[in-house]
């Protein structure tokens, strides 16, 4: 019988193989970053154990940076230290470390795959959730805790039990492909198989309705794959993937032969078993904005806030959790989810913060001004993104209509630096969780593609960016 | 690590779905650069009010359950963000066993790295654990929880039992695969970073 992509690259990475028990696998290219990383070293440290390979490990600086004034010190003190403390443990250990100051700095899962660092048929690991992104490359990557983030850097190498392959097929071709986005794709599945539907399981999308995606579309799509649960996402590499990675700083130099193995080898035989399958059409979906608490409460822009009774179809639990999401989000049932107003707008995050979303968005933007009750701000996902934005002369479309124009950072998708919502903010944002709090404690997070955040920044409330024209 | 022992207390029940890690313990706690002392920001926003005053409805605060060691929530448990803060909190807040119908995966394996045992059962058990006042015995190496009226037992992965148990240490056990992991080194064909 034949294999899934993803069996393909766990049986290339088994080092120890045991009946009825998790396998030592082996791990390519290990990211880290400060947040997680720290209990990690001192871990080392009190053992006396060493990095088994520097040369396959980098790091970077991106959850707990500041996004502004970054030629300043750093105010808070609990942060300069962490940020110290991943500078020494980088020198002590002999990693190379992307600090505040290098031009390469950014959220680690935008600078992976532009610095070609990452590639097919790898397996990647982070101290982050969303190292699934990198699934985009056809590589097998997936976020680990700090303990796993220690025994990677001692043995690079991890215990792990074999997730179940899930398929899911995009099919179909959307009407309007600036206005109804990637994004808008894996939002969709999430609110169609729930945020637990992939748990135990390694996604492959396939379809295409993926083919036709770009790679930083493709990243937005694996991204996600976290918040239905599943350990990883990926999409099977192809010329596009190939191209993207040609000529960066890190590809290797023998790149043009790795190429010719990975376009025979690395794709799911036309036999291979999913444990799970889901199809997605996707001609007639719409923009999604997130109404409630997690990533699966999602409507469609045209619809309105649902009862409790609707979402839930019947479970009680989950009737529930839309009660307590409804209540916090300060919503009621039925409410148009165009009427709904913004106080604030964050273009940013690994998920949509790459020159692509930044280009489209700026097309909603441009020559317009964002409504006078709304604070609005873009955090590129890297430097080089930043540059290459102000380039295109983006900064200029952006602050021309009242947006911050920011330095790379994780910045408000998870609020650990001081860019954060206040209670009862209600916010649009391009990020990936509307967990309660998450912005910011009391704050409100309606999940949006970056050209739906841009027009709700301009319009002061969701408008269903279709109406809009962007070419 | 410590090795599991027996765990006998009353069960804290947890009414809600979805408990993601971000609940568990705020983002603002993980700028500390250490392990120890989560326990104080475990579920911080729903413990503590504006004045950082205790909420006197949450659960937690209910000093009848002062002395559990065992949770028992509702639907994937442990969902989102990585953050092994997450588990440091429950472990140092006084937990050393998770019930529920399901858990997320990196969650579930962050457990088992600082001595939690988290256990999967079906929804009518968890609902029937959630109501159930009296103390309960859990016994991972037979595994079993025993109430006042019956013994419900629980299955888990032998490789994990065996870890919680003895409370082994991961990367040492790793490391007896020296001669494997050289091997396999010898053979990749995956060029270094730099």
């Amino acid at each position: 019988m034949g294999k899934t992509l993803f069996e393909k690259i766990w049986d290339t990475h088994i080092v120890v193989e045991k009946e009825n028990s998790p396998s030592l696998i082996y791990i390519d290219r290990h990211l880290v970053h400060e947040v997680t990383s720290p209990q990690a070293f001192d871990g080392l440290r009190m053992n006396k154990r060493t990095v088994r390979r520097p040369d396959l490990t980098i790091a970077t600086m991106d959850h707990n940076v500041p996004t502004n004034n970054r030629s300043l010190p750093i105010l808070d003190q609990t942060s300069a230290v962490q940020i110290q403390t991943l500078e020494k443990n980088c020198k002590d250990f002999g990693i190379k470390l992307f600090d505040i100051n290098s031009p390469n700095q950014g959220i680690v899962h935008v600078i992976g795959p532009q610095l070609g660092i990452t590639l097919p048929g790898t397996t990647i690991v982070c101290g982050d959730s969303h190292t699934s992104t990198h699934g985009a490359f056809g590589a097998l990557a997936f976020g680990i805790g700090t303990s796993e983030v220690e025994h990677v850097l001692a043995s690079q190498t991890l215990w792990l039990e074999k997730p179940k392959p899930f398929e899911i097929r995009v099919e179909g071709k959307r009407k309007n492909p600036h206005a109804v986005t990637a994004k808008d794709i894996i939002l969709s599945i999430i609110k169609n198989i729930g945020t637990s539907g992939g748990n135990g399981t390694v996604i492959e999308y396939t379809g295409d309705g993926i083919c036709d995606l770009s790679m930083e579309q493709r990243m937005t799509i694996c991204n996600m794959s976290i918040e239905a649960g599943a350990r990883a996402g990926l999409i099977a590499p192809d010329e596009k993937t190939f191209e993207y990675l040609r000529g960066r700083k890190y590809t290797p130099k023998n790149y043009e032969s790795l190429v010719d193995y990975w376009r025979e080898n690395l794709k799911t035989d036309t036999d291979a078993k999913f444990e799970k399958r889901y199809t997605l059409q996707i001609d007639n979906i719409a923009p999604q904005v997130s109404w409630g608490t997690n990533p699966g409460m999602t409507c469609d822009v045209t619809e309105s806030v649902p009862s409790p009774e609707e979402f839930s179809h019947g479970d009680q639990n989950q009737k529930k959790g839309a009660e307590k999401a409804l209540e916090y989000m300060a919503l009621k049932p039925g409410t148009q989810m165009t009427e709904i107003k913004i106080d604030r707008v964050f273009i940013g995050s690994c998920t949509n913060a790459r020159l692509d979303d930044l280009i489209e968005a700026s097309k909603v933007v441009k020559g317009k001004k964002i409504s006078s009750h709304v604070k609005a701000m873009v955090v590129p996902g890297s430097q080089m993104v930043k540059r290459q934005a102000e380039e295109l002369g983006l900064d200029k479309i952006f602050t021309d209509a009242n947006f911050e124009w920011r330095d790379a950072g994780c910045s408000m998708c998870l609020g650990m630096n001081p860019d954060i919502l206040s209670p009862g903010e209600r916010c649009a944002s391009t990020s990936n969780r509307n967990f309660e709090g998450r912005q910011g404690a009391g704050g409100r997070t309606h999940l949006v593609s970056p050209v739906m955040a841009a027009a709700a920044a301009i319009a002061g409330h969701f408008v269903d960016v279709r109406d809009m024209d962007l070419n | 690590m410590q090795s599991f022992k027996k765990i006998k207390t009353i069960i804290t029940p947890l009414d809600k779905v979805n408990v993601d890690t971000d609940q568990i313990v705020p983002k603002q706690f993980l700028k500390l650069v250490q392990k120890s002392g989560f326990g104080k920001f475990l579920f911080f926003n729903w413990r503590y009010d504006d004045h950082e005053q205790l909420k006197p409805d949450f659960i937690l605060n209910d000093p009848k359950y002062k002395n559990s060691k065992i949770l028992v929530a509702g639907d994937n448990f442990g969902c989102g963000s990585s953050r092994e803060h997450a588990v440091w909190a429950l472990q140092d807040y006084g937990f050393s066993v998770i019930i529920s119908t399901s858990f997320a995966d990196i969650f579930y394996s962050n457990c088992f790295k600082n001595g939690i045992l988290p256990i999967i059962l079906d929804n009518n058990t968890v609902e029937k654990l959630q109501r159930e006042t009296n103390e309960v015995e859990v016994d991972l190496q037979n595994q079993t929880i025993k109430t006042t009226s019956e013994t419900i037992p629980f299955d888990i992965d032998l490789h994990k039992k065996k870890i919680l148990l003895e409370g082994l240490d991961d990367i040492a056990q790793t490391f007896l695969y020296e001669k494997e992991i050289s091997d396999f080194e010898k053979q990749s064909t995956v060029p270094s970073v730099l």
